[in-house]
């Protein structure tokens, strides 16, 4: 029960509503700020190295796929390919080879969608409409549940497969796809609860009251008022559990079968199943492509990922 | 010979209209995922395929360790694959104490397994209560050291012809800049060396005490002792080798960087698939050229209880097909290991290969650590063995004692 | 309760609020079912001799016994403190000054912001197998530097059993930081500006102003990056089997990985779950005197 409080302790200490404004809006009016340019070039120099040092991961990988395997024997892992070859990629894509399977990440790519995709939707629906009840509706004993959800977060997944794997055998819906969505929910449930929560926490007190007035009830008001002005917090969720879903690999190789393998699980077998010689280029360009879904969700929604946050974790 | 593998061939135009009435797509997982591996996976999957069924292969990458857990998971959750490979013994154990496998005495008798399969204890750790839970298709033995022609030609010394050869010339290895001793880092690896060492220098009876009594006197005793002295110089010899899994290490030894690799005769299949010949590219040294033993561990398929009748059908076809005679001479040739029945012809078997056929028909053999010990043991093991290869400040003397324990803790 | 008065009617009255409940089952059931139900499971379980399938026959404390002779999860227990201990400090400085630069009005504040948080999209499978591939010596950045002529150049710290465990931190680090940095600056960004005004006019200098005045006003990012901090701590696996297995030797355990090892490739459930039990008693310690704190100390309201 103490947790809650906590919990809502922080929510509390939150900005204040009128800041939550200028939150959403990004940097404006005046900032302490000199326009002296040795502090710029401070600035930017350290921003442009730490960029560098995130970038250069990113940048071995791109290399050596464009690399031929003698090219990568021979050289530096930093130096540009001498001669560019797409092979590696489409090695990756189409032909890599898992026992017999000789498909590459290809198989994978509409599994992971299909898991992705219904367990995305149903994960949020069902966090959302619990931190609404949590935030406005709040009834007896919600916190203590709340509590045991929060420090369920902390549980390592590897402890709970076994549990898991008896109720879902009672269930009768161990190795299908309702399983597996059914087990991103559970596990995304914690953080999204607790965003959900915060954010609607946070939301101007007046609109839910004058609609209770107007004598709207649960759902209408779920679905009228919060749901409309929920935009960031949805994009942060959908950012959270569309990354986590697409690069799990556990659940997905315990809870399902394989017609439902989701890539992943490829990209693991190409990345483990070492026939010879590793081929670094092919495991780059795998790489690449099982993490390009998150990413291009990523870039596209980048802005509002951080907007959200601002409004739905920094209360949490 | 001859009649008897006619007998064979009849027993399986038995089988094989029921398996074609009933055709059914049975998934098989497998951890078989390198080149050598998946090669000879192709040989079963073709096999299993002209029966009329269909063969959908579930292989997980990553070594049995990651890919148990996932088939264990599967079983008990319910949601069981057609078949399912693991090692003989008794990894599979409690599944069938569970009710969760299914019994096929029935195909065993009908194809009389008890006859053909050599040598006998093969069977045995498939048989709990009296009946036959698997069918075995290889033997794979542990006890080789392969070692890399071209290396020990480098080293300007002569390719050595057993273990105490091989540890005298270890400088000369280093002094070329050659890893003497290739030992990959994944923890089964550096607890299967240290079992091959202890049968090669401890012998037959030692290991038998060990392992299958569980003696843990004769583990703390000066045998054993001898044996981690051993450990002590393989641990000297391995440093530099920075790799993970066992055939990244058969690799160095046949691109000429290590000197020698403590492998089983899986690791064939990548010599073979390197092109490279025995005798001439490469050496094989069973027992470590000092006592000539092999294990008879290996890879046996498992069939949990089905529902589904027409797949029920298929697994017994499938149980059929994996120990038909040119299924199993097609697969160990593609895989480096021996086949489980002693009556097909492996004329197109190499040296090694050869060399393991006499042995087995010696009857020089012992069981494998997988059948005498649990897995829990096993894993105790390979944390021990993974320490000490990797740090050189435990010593010889303290590594046993923590064995010792092991052994007398272990069921 | 420390309350937060919405309008939710009293809930005293039980049907007054069912909507509300009945939108709570998942959760309800969630927590109590999975959560509640397999941590006790899993602590009965860890008494017993299980196997591969659980099985009620009790042993007492000889899984804990056993538990804490073992020198892997010794080195386990140990490579987790230093990790976690190095891990939230470094998190939480790096992000707060990534923040507070980019909080300085700066062009491209989202090309930066992207590029730092690119990482964060990224399973830590693919995180592992690139920094495992940059700390290789053979082909990583040992071989670059020592090509450049400095030959007796050596970073290998995933293959020197001493510090390998900072070399799973640095993977960590490129990866996580990135999420701290956006939390930091949500947090700055909700820092009222007359703050800033008024410490300019007071002449207080802008080092002294972020760390006596605005850090102490962002004591709920703080706590929330901890607590997301900390439970990916707890968790670390996946980029322990992807960068290292645990090696060199056992010297990258952790207890994750303990955990999942003796769960399932053992195939000794109470000694896996014994490991759990302890696990959650270390989340246990780290939650509890937390939200003691939150609860008992004297917390300013807004």
């Amino acid at each position: 029960m103490s947790d809650i409080v906590a919990f809502n302790s922080v929510a509390e200490e939150a900005a204040p509503k009128a800041q939550a404004q200028r939150v959403l809006a990004g940097p404006r009016g005046a900032k302490p700020r000199r326009a002296l340019s040795g502090r710029n070039i401070m600035i930017y120099g350290t921003l442009v190295v730490v960029a560098l040092y995130y970038l250069l991961p990113l940048y071995v990988m791109v290399m050596t796929s464009l690399k031929g395997m003698p090219e990568i024997r021979l050289g530096n892992i930093f130096a540009p390919p001498v001669e560019i070859t797409f092979e590696p990629w489409v090695k990756a894509w189409a032909s890599a080879c898992t026992g017999l399977n000789c498909d590459g990440l290809s198989r994978g790519f509409w599994n992971s969608v299909r898991i992705t995709v219904p367990s995305t939707l149903v994960s949020i629906a069902i966090a959302s409409v619990n931190g609404y009840a949590l935030a406005n509706w709040r009834f007896k004993g919600a916190e203590l549940f709340f509590t045991i959800l929060i420090v369920g977060a902390f549980i390592p997944y590897q402890v709970m497969i076994y549990p898991i794997v008896i109720v879902l055998r009672e269930m009768g819906i161990y190795g299908t796809l309702t399983g597996l969505i059914i087990v991103h929910t559970i596990f995304g449930m914690p953080i999204l609860t607790l965003l959900f929560r915060n954010y609607f926490a946070g939301l101007p007190e007046e609109l839910f009251k004058a609609a209770r007035v107007d004598g709207a009830g649960f759902w209408t008001i779920y679905f009228k008022i919060m749901l409309p002005m929920s935009l960031p917090i949805f994009v942060v969720a959908m950012i959270l559990q569309v990354t986590g879903i697409w690069n799990d690999f556990l659940f997905g190789v315990v809870f399902t079968r394989p017609e439902y393998y989701p890539m992943t699980v490829q990209l693991n077998n190409i990345v483990n199943s070492v026939q010879g010689v590793k081929e670094y280029n092919v495991n780059m360009a795998a790489t690449i492509l099982t993490g390009a879904v998150p990413l291009f969700v990523y870039f596209v929604s980048g802005r509002l990922f951080v907007r959200g946050i601002a409004a739905g974790a920094v209360k949490g | 010979m001859k009649l008897r593998s006619f007998a064979a061939m009849l027993a399986t135009a038995v089988a094989l209209p029921l398996g074609a009435a009933s055709a059914a797509d049975l998934e098989v997982t497998h951890w078989w995922t390198s080149g050598g591996e998946a090669a000879a996976v192709a040989e079963l999957a073709k096999a299993f395929d002209a029966t009329g069924n269909h063969w959908v292969d579930g292989a997980i990458a990553g070594s049995g360790g990651t890919a148990r857990p996932i088939m264990i998971s599967r079983i008990t959750g319910g949601d069981p694959m057609g078949a399912t490979q693991f090692n003989h013994g008794r990894q599979a154990e409690e599944l069938v104490q569970a009710g969760l496998m299914r019994d096929l005495t029935d195909v065993a008798t009908r194809e009389k397994w008890k006859d053909i399969v050599k040598p006998a204890s093969l069977l045995d750790s498939c048989t709990i209560d009296g009946k036959i839970y698997c069918a075995p298709v290889n033997i794979h033995s542990w006890q080789w050291l392969w070692l890399s022609n071209a290396a020990f030609k480098t080293a300007g010394v002569d390719v050595p012809k057993n273990w105490d050869e091989f540890v005298a010339a270890a400088p000369a290895l280093e002094k070329a800049g050659i890893v003497p001793l290739a030992v990959g880092g994944q923890p089964w690896q550096a607890a299967g060396a240290f079992d091959v060492l202890m049968v090669a220098i401890a012998g037959k009876d030692t290991f038998q005490k060990v392992f299958g009594d569980k003696d843990e006197d004769v583990a703390a005793g000066p045998e054993i002792a001898k044996v981690f002295k051993a450990a002590d110089d393989a641990r000297r010899m391995s440093k530099g080798t920075n790799v993970q899994d066992w055939n990244q290490a058969t690799n160095m030894v046949i691109t000429g960087k290590a000197g020698g690799q403590i492998m089983g005769d899986w690791a064939q299949g990548e010599f073979a698939l390197a092109g490279q010949k025995a005798g001439t590219d490469y050496t094989c040294l069973p027992g470590l050229g000092v006592n000539e033993i092999i294990s008879t561990g290996g890879d046996a398929f498992y069939f949990p209880l089905l529902k589904d009748e027409e797949k029920s059908k298929a697994q017994e076809a499938l149980a059929s097909t994996l120990l038909d005679p040119k299924t199993q001479v097609a697969f160990n040739l593609k895989k480096g290991s021996l086949p489980v029945r002693g009556d097909v012809d492996l004329a197109a078997a190499n040296d090694c290969m050869k060399k393991g056929l006499d042995i087995l028909a010696k009857g020089n053999v012992i069981q494998g650590t997988d059948q005498l010990l649990s897995a829990d043991s096993q894993k105790q093991k390979e944390d021990l063995f993974s320490e000490f290869f990797a740090n050189p400040s435990i010593t010889p003397e303290d590594a046993q004692k923590r064995f010792a324990d092991i052994i007398a803790n272990a069921e | 309760m420390a309350g937060h008065t919405q309008s939710s009617g009293r809930p005293n009255q039980w049907l007054r609020n069912l909507n509300a409940k009945i939108a709570s089952v998942p959760m309800i059931l969630t927590a109590v079912v999975i959560f509640l139900g397999g941590t006790i499971w899993t602590v009965v379980y860890s008494f017993t001799n299980s196997k591969l399938l659980p099985r009620l026959t009790f042993v007492g404390f000889d899984q804990y016994e056993r538990l804490w002779d073992a020198p892997r999860w010794l080195v386990s227990v140990q490579n987790l403190a230093i990790y976690g201990i190095f891990s939230l400090i470094f998190s939480l400085v790096i992000g707060f000054v990534l923040a507070a630069l980019m909080d300085q009005k700066i062009r491209f504040e989202n090309t930066f912001r992207t590029i730092m948080l690119y990482p964060f999209a990224l399973s830590f499978i693919v995180t592992g197998l690139v920094w495992q591939w940059l700390l290789n010596p053979e082909f990583g950045i040992q071989s670059v530097v020592r090509s450049l002529g400095w030959e007796t150049f050596t970073f290998d710290p995933l293959y020197n059993a001493d510090i390998v465990i900072y070399g799973i931190l640095i993977a960590a680090l490129w990866q996580g930081t990135g999420l701290v940095m956006c939390l930091m600056l949500a947090g700055l960004r909700g820092i009222d500006e007359d703050i800033w005004k008024a410490a300019r006019v007071d002449g207080i200098p802008m080092w002294k102003t972020y760390i006596f005045v605005i850090i102490p006003m962002m004591r709920g990012v703080f706590i929330t990056t901890l607590v997301i901090i900390a439970s990916g701590i707890v968790k670390v696996y996946d980029l322990v089997v992807a960068q290292t297995s645990g090696g060199p030797g056992i010297a990258s355990e952790v207890p994750a990985k303990y955990v999942y090892d003796y769960m399932f490739q053992a195939q000794n459930l109470g000694q896996g779950f014994a490991a759990s039990t302890m696990m959650l008693i270390t989340v246990a310690i780290i939650i509890v005197p937390w939200a003691y704190l939150e609860f008992g100390g004297g917390r300013k309201r807004v």
